[in-house]
């Protein structure tokens, strides 16, 4: 065993390489993003050739892994918890289809939402699809439940869902490694020739066996050797902990010992006869989980009859946000004892636009280009660019989910609303709006689209977008007339010469595209950097 | 200022504005935390508040397996922070008896940044305070960029670790890029610690 200090996505990276795998999909994604990078510079994944190139979405990233899975290899892919909504149709239906080689499934949900749109828990998608959920508590579990989500992967032939949060995500902790990587899968197709035909006839019969399979996982030792139950003599209050809760209640218990019987689950479907154990013993139950409460709504079900619990639903805990030390030293009761609290002159620092960013420029431009029409008309997207709805640009009206800026300016151009616009970066035009774009191309829709292009996915730390040099020709394939396909710069020095462009095709009644292509100043600094360092 | 005690136990926030480099700070703790075989856990925040936006991480040492990744409120012993408003935001994690290190250089990206005055009073109004002039203090060595290293040397005698292992750290950290780099953050840390000493 050798010991590595890593963040939780790397723990789940490393393990994944030990584990033998031999494509790892992803599209960037707060907090997943480090999953890939850290395959992306391992030298054993280099030595292997292991796939680590990045995906246009986390559909095409699902898709592939299931199709390395198919050829008897080992897969991972890994997306931020939205992310599995936008792969959710190959991942449920994978269950069903079933797996050849291992294929886990990574989701980095974001409770407290710090660099999301919505704080929804990937828990559900589990049971959703009838595929076993792993949650570690801390970066070794992570570590070793990879091993084990392979394992169960190929025995029970389906894919395996592993759900962490930000806080595991990208924290560090020493963590115990193998010495030597498994060797990797040799290509076998399945045995089965018709496995993934999802024909209804066949779906049925599978889509059984798939229930039946959910029900007996539960027993299997790789799920249960997860979920402990450590008995206690106080009887009061019985805890439940799941996932990185647990981490949480440690930190409380050992300061002062509260002895009361512990319940912890990492491993999912519940495990039915500790819950019993628990509940038998205790008067009342507390259930600290990061996220929804999962948990606590399947033991409460509809009746809620039973047991006292205590949990989000009751109000002992909020009911959104994440969890920490001292929500649930609150819960348990104990004393928090808070410092001084914040002086009322320290004032919110949101984040903003960097120094010389070319999007500032692009709103800028936009701004004056639409001062005759009016506010309320620009739809937008994810990315660094979504920081243009902040002062004191106060420049876009939406941003929902990775494409929908086309798509809504289209919806909002059908009600009759002129000019609409749509501003989206490279990296998510790429990744959903292109086929918006080609609604909005087939209806002669009346809608301007701005792409922000910097040449990277930006807000996630820089990595390769796959727009990059592609976009005049997708924009033109797709079919987009060329006198309505309009290239700038946004430089200071252009601003006159930029505002004439777009003022001209917010005036136009059919599809344009405005391009503002400049490159992140982030990644050029780095670009710069690493030239220099390569010269020495 | 010695924190021996029979259970060692560190917990430390940095805090600073996304871009101004606290994880440099971090990864030196960390290497220096691995050297004397501690146990720890530091998280980080990534994503969108990097954009400017005020940023923090939480580092814990221990000789004890360390449960949770975030500090307990009320239990943190020091705060470093490279920016003197930002060191006040962490308050209800510091203990009572926990030290406030922090950079007195403002950085100002918000139109409603207080007066820098104000700021610094509330600062001193802490029982454990140390406000150094990193900057100054770095330029002084001829080292504009090692502020942060300053900031950590002065914090350096309330991190319970020999100050020897900070210095391996630094090496280890900057040895990629350099012997010069590496004097020079070596000499920035060895400046804010004697601030501090004085």
């Amino acid at each position: 065993m050798k010991e590595l200090l890593l963040l939780g996505d790397e723990a789940i990276a490393k393990a994944a390489v030990d584990a033998g795998l031999s494509g790892m999909y992803a599209y960037p994604g707060t907090p997943s993003t480090e999953i890939m990078e850290y395959i992306q510079s391992s030298k054993t994944a280099s030595e292997r050739n292991i796939h680590r190139e990045w995906s246009t979405n986390e559909k095409t990233a699902m898709e592939a892994a299931l199709g390395m899975s198919y050829a008897g290899k080992r897969a991972m892919v890994a997306m931020k918890h939205v992310g599995l909504n936008v792969a959710a149709d190959s991942f449920i239906n994978s269950a069903i289809t079933g797996v050849n080689g291992g294929l886990v499934v990574v989701s980095a949900d974001d409770p407290s939402m710090h660099s999301s749109q919505n704080e929804q828990d990937s828990r559900f998608y589990g049971k959703f699809a009838f595929v076993p959920c792993f949650e570690p508590s801390d970066q070794q579990e992570a570590y070793s439940m990879i091993f084990d989500a392979f394992e169960l992967s190929e025995k029970y032939k389906i894919p395996v869902l592993m759900r962490i949060t930000t806080r595991l995500a990208h924290s560090r902790a020493i963590v115990k490694a193998v010495n030597e990587p498994y060797p990797e899968n040799n290509l076998k197709l399945p045995s089965d020739p018709l496995q993934f035909v999802l024909l209804p006839a066949m779906a049925r019969k599978k889509y059984r066996a798939l229930i039946s399979s959910y029900e007996s996982i539960r027993y299997d030792a790789r799920i249960s050797r997860y979920n402990s139950f450590n008995d206690a003599k106080k009887r009061e209050l019985g805890i439940i902990a799941c996932g990185i809760a647990y981490d949480y209640l440690q930190e409380n218990i050992i300061e002062s010992s509260v002895g009361y019987p512990v319940l912890k689950i990492s491993a999912y479907p519940f495990p039915k006869d500790l819950i019993m154990e628990i509940t038998e013993r205790c008067k009342e139950i507390l259930i600290l989980e990061e996220g929804y409460p999962f948990l606590e709504e399947g033991l409460r079900g509809i009746l809620d009859n039973g047991i006292k619990i205590l949990g989000r639903l009751d109000g002992t805990i909020q009911r959104d946000g994440e969890l920490n030390p001292a929500i649930v030293a609150n819960a348990l009761g104990m004393h928090v004892p808070y410092g001084k609290k914040v002086p009322e002159l320290v004032k919110m620092r949101p984040p903003s636009f960097c120094k010389g960013c070319g999007h500032a420029d692009t709103f800028n431009v936009l701004l004056e280009a639409l001062k005759p029409y009016g506010g309320g008309r620009v739809f937008s997207d994810i990315g660094c660019y979504t920081l243009g709805a902040l002062p004191p640009f106060n420049a876009i009206n939406s941003c929902v989910d990775m494409g929908a800026s086309v798509t809504m300016a289209i919806g909002a151009a059908d009600a009759g609303l002129f000019p609409s616009v749509a501003v989206i970066g490279d990296s998510t035009f790429t990744h959903s709006g292109m086929t918006g774009l080609l609604d909005a191309v087939n209806k002669n829709s009346p809608v301007t689209i701005i792409i922000s292009d910097n040449s990277t996915t930006g807000m996630t730390g820089g990595q390769r977008s796959q727009a990059t040099g592609r976009i005049e020709q997708i924009c033109t394939g797709i079919g987009v007339a060329p006198e309505h396909l309009r290239m700038i710069v946004p430089l200071r020095k252009n601003h006159e010469e930029n505002v004439r462009i777009m003022k001209e095709e917010f005036a136009y009644r059919g599809v344009s595209v405005v391009v503002s292509a400049r490159e992140c100043i982030q990644t050029a600094a780095r670009r710069k950097r690493t030239d220099s360092s390569d010269e020495q | 200022m010695n924190n021996e005690k029979c259970v060692m136990k560190n917990d430390i926030i940095l805090a600073g504005v996304g871009g101004q480099g606290i994880l440099s700070i971090a990864a030196t703790i960390g290497l220096a935390a691995v050297e004397n075989n501690l146990f720890l856990k530091q998280s980080e925040v990534h994503g969108m508040s990097q954009r400017g936006g005020d940023v923090q991480s939480h580092f814990r040492l221990s000789d004890k397996p360390v449960a949770s990744d975030l500090i307990p409120h009320g239990k943190a012993d020091l705060i470093i922070s490279v920016e003197p408003m930002e060191s006040l935001r962490y308050l209800p994690w510091l203990s009572k008896e926990g030290w406030l290190v922090t950079n007195s250089n403002p950085f100002i990206n918000i139109p409603d940044y207080p007066p820098l005055e104000e700021i610094l009073n509330e600062i001193r109004k802490i029982r454990n305070n140390i406000i150094i002039d990193a900057d100054a203090i770095a330029k002084q060595i001829g080292s504009a960029r090692s502020g942060n290293m300053v900031v950590l040397g002065a914090a350096s005698p309330f991190i319970s670790m020999p100050y020897q292992s900070l210095e391996n750290a630094v090496r280890r950290l900057f040895n990629r890029k350099g012997e010069e780099i590496v004097e020079f953050n070596l000499k920035a840390l060895s400046a804010g610690r004697s601030f501090t000493k004085v």
